[in-house]
This record gives C-alpha cells, structure tokens and sequence, in this order.
C-alpha cells in the first residue's frame, strides 16, 4: 500500500506527518530545526528521499537543509569541511550563500525598487520563501526569495547562482513589498517544455521565462487590483498564489489578494473566476491530483481581516474550473475560528482518492482523504504553519 | 583553550552542547576566534557574519567580561581572560520582540 508524508514549515521548526495510503492513523517526527522558522520544505520528484528545506532566522540569517532519507537526518549542504576549504586553507564553499548576480557577464545592475512609503529603496536578500526541486534532476533545485529574486543550485545546494534576468527586467523598479515583504513564493515548472517556468512575486504579479531564465515577461494581462494606482498596471498585483495541473500546464489558476482567476493560455491573459464565493480574499489555491478543473481555496475575510467569514472554517472546491464553489465543512470547525491559512500551506496528494492537507496559523494540519469532503486534523497544536507540502511513496 | 557560548539557535545548527572549546592562535580577536568557530562548526558559516561583509549580523551581539564589545573592531585583541579561558567569549541573539 502506498504512504504519504507531510512535510509541514512553521515558524518554531519543521514537523513530518507520515501514515499509510488509508490516511488516518499519523505518526508525527519533530520539531526539526527546532526554534528556527521553515519557511518550505519540499521534495523531488525524481528521488522522494531528497528533501531540501529553508531554515531561516532574522537573526541569523539564511540556512539551506538537506535530507536524503526522507527526513531521518538532515545537513547543510556542503558544510563538510572539505567543501569550504581550498588546499591553501583559504575558504571556498558558498553553501547557504544567496548574493544577487551584479556582475558585468551575467548579472543585473542591482537595482532599487519600490518601498512601502513609496522611495526607492535597495535590494537586499532576506530569506528563501520557496524551494522548488527541478523535475529532471535531484541536485537541481530553484529558490524563491526576499527580496524578489530566483536563484537555482545545479550541485543539491551546495552553491547558488541568481537567474538575473528576472530581477533585471526593465519592471523592476515597480515591484514593491506586500505586508508579508517583497518575496517570491510560487514557482511553475512547467512539465512539457523544460525551459518555461512561472513565477509569483508579492507585490509585483507573475513572471514567464520561456527561455530557461534568461529573459522574463510579465503575465498580468486580465488582473484587476484597486491598491494600485493603475488597477491595470503591467506590474504591482499582489499575487498570493498560482497553481497548475502537470496535464495542463497551460491552465494556471490564481489566489490574488482579492479576486480568483484562472488563465488558458500559460498566462498571457486571465479571467476573475471568483464566481459565487463569500469572499474572494485568501492565500493557498491548488489542483485536485487527478481532475485538471477541480481546485481549492480557503476564503478569508478581508485584507485586514485574515480569517475565516464568520469564524467557520471552509474550503471551497470548484469542480469547474472556477465560477461554481461549494463549501467544504465536515470535520472543519464551524464556529469561533480565526486562523489564517497561508500561502504555501495547502498541499495535495497524488493517492486515489487524492488527498488535500492545509495548515493553519492556529497550528492545525487538517487532512481530507476523500478530495475535501470530509476532514480531520492530523496534529492540532503545532507553531504557526508556513507551509506544507505532501509526497505519495510507494 | 577559548571558550565560546553560542546561542540555542546556533548550538542547534552546530549540533554542539554546552561551551565551544578551541585552540586560537594569539592575536585573539574577534576576528581570530569568529574563524575558528566557522573552521570547527561550518554551517555557521553566514549566521554569525554575513557571508560577503564579513561583519557581524545586526542582530548579533558579543559579550566578554560583562562588556558588550559589538561594536569593537574585529582585530582588537580580546580581554586576556578571554585568551587565558577563564572567561567565554558569548554570541547572543539580541533580545528582540516581547
């Protein structure tokens, strides 16, 4: 029988939620790096024991972990003191190390961009939000940063470089912070066409490379945001969320600050799909593991109200694409609830029938083993949940 | 022999319990010893100095003798009960937050 394992970031230390493909009896490992905040875990595809998480701290700074069994033990990578010493004694390694690529033959000028009081202010690297293993190559993995950049490691992170194109297209002077801070938290790889990814920038919109990196484009055609001047503009959405079924990597379907919006055509124009739902604010959006249109977001309140309508928990599934909601209540509480659910922390799995996962502010990971008709939660009690991400083992 | 107390946080990362013992040669400075923790217990590479500066995080501080020598160049010699061991060298993460 086939098993899962949750992997869930929080903002005290990482936590790893295993059962049996049934899906109800969990055996929970952790905290993990404990006191530290994990901002994401995530696994490859290609080799389900690889796990690379992002360990960080304002204090000190930015700590790229690894595990190659599954979770048991986890390092640095190239922290051996044989990969950060030259022969000469003189330091070498690079590991942890994201510095943005200002130089003449491959890198960007580095730039301003715009601040909360609306100055210009400089790029400074602060933590990685997003890991996203490549799909062709365990040691190849892409990072997601704050401030907005992406950076790739070809070597299992032992060192990485900056895909400068991104951060040097001419709009970036126009990005700015959300409240969360100027950070690039969703990356798409897109499974038929290697050298096309999709990114998510908080608060600037989504970014297509069809190029491998090279060069980038926006993809906000279609998006409609009040908070800025233009609700229009090229750039300054405040995407939350983007998501994609590998069958279709052409469909991509969007959690904005307010409205939910899908795309048919890789991102090149969206359209509000937000249909009959109580509000169209929130975070996490993602793809039913086996049905292309049926997706999932957790409605919140407000932008100053980040928690659910009326105290009740409730998931919203769209087996349409989007347009026509239904709540998903059972086993979610009903009443006096006020937790948040946060971008990166709804999860899916590829099991039959597929399951759906989201942590909560609150410490809650609540599962459903049925595609969201039913729930219950695995642990209630956890630090804030940052993300979580679900691998189906054999 | 140096003694250095590191943080919960880096003895964490370090997988090291209690005090740091290490073997400096003299001068004995913050920079001098800040090497050797990072020779010994190379994760901690970039959590203490930044990677490309080298100098000391912000919200990083350095105790020795009850006197707050943050703000000390790195290549001022350290107080001799430092040099002697008598004394650790602390690293603490600012108190921060309520």
């Amino acid at each position: 029988m086939s098993r899962v394992r949750v992997l869930v970031g929080t903002r005290k230390g990482a936590f790893i939620l295993s059962s049996d493909g049934a899906r109800k009896r969990w055996k929970v490992s952790g905290p993990h790096f404990a006191g530290w905040e994990i901002y994401h875990m995530k696994g490859s595809p290609l080799d389900s024991d690889r796990i690379y998480a992002s360990q960080t701290s304002s204090w000190f700074g930015q700590i790229i972990q690894r595990s190659d069994d599954g979770g048991k033990t986890w390092n640095p990578p190239g922290t051996k003191p044989e990969d950060l010493m030259a022969s000469e004694g003189m330091p070498k390694g690079e590991s942890n190390m994201f510095v943005y690529d200002a130089s003449p033959e491959t890198g960007k000028p580095l730039t301003t961009h715009q601040w909360y009081d609306g100055t210009q202010h400089p790029w400074e690297f602060k933590r990685v939000w997003h890991l996203e293993p490549s799909l062709s190559d365990p040691d190849h993995v892409y990072a997601g940063v704050e401030d907005a950049a992406l950076f790739e490691s070809t070597d299992g992170g032992k060192s990485w470089h900056e895909l400068a194109g991104l951060r040097g297209s001419d709009t970036g002077p126009k990005w700015q912070p959300g409240a969360g801070g100027m950070c690039l938290h969703t990356i798409l790889l897109d499974p038929n066409n290697p050298k096309r990814i999709s990114i998510a920038i908080s608060a600037a919109g989504t970014f297509r490379t069809d190029d491998g990196g090279e060069s980038w484009r926006p993809i906000n055609r279609g998006l409609h945001s009040e908070h800025i001047p233009d609700p229009t503009a090229e750039v300054g959405h405040c995407v939350h969320r983007i998501a994609l079924h590998p069958s279709r990597p052409n469909t991509l379907f969007m959690q904005k600050h307010w409205d939910v919006m899908r795309s048919d055509d890789a991102g090149d124009s969206w359209q509000e799909v937000s249909g009959n739902l109580p509000t169209d604010f929130g975070f996490p959006i993602d793809v039913h593991a086996h049905e292309p249109e049926t997706i999932y977001v957790v409605p919140i309140k407000s932008d100053s109200e980040h928690y659910p309508l009326k105290g009740r928990l409730r998931v919203y599934r769209s087996r349409t694409g989007g347009n026509e909601w239904e709540a998903l209540t059972k086993g979610l509480p009903q009443r006096n609830c006020y937790v948040n659910v946060l971008r990166d922390a709804m999860s899916v799995d590829a099991l039959e029938p597929c399951g759906v996962y989201f942590g909560t502010t609150g410490g809650q990971v609540y599962a459903s083993a049925d595609a969201g008709d039913n729930w219950k939660p695995i642990v209630r009690d956890l630090p804030a949940v940052l993300s979580v991400e679900v691998q189906a083992l054999p | 022999m140096i003694r250095v107390i590191l943080p919960p946080n880096l003895r964490t990362l370090a997988r090291v319990d209690g005090e740091v013992e290490l073997e400096v040669k003299s001068p004995v400075t913050q920079r001098s010893v800040l090497d050797a923790v990072e020779a010994n217990h190379p994760m901690l590479r970039g959590t203490i100095r930044d990677h490309v500066t080298h100098l000391r995080r912000p919200m990083v501080r350095f105790f020795a003798c009850g006197e707050d020598l943050s703000h000390e160049s790195p290549d001022t010699p350290l107080p001799d009960a430092i040099t002697t061991g008598s004394e650790p060298f602390l690293i603490i993460g600012a108190i921060a937050g309520g």
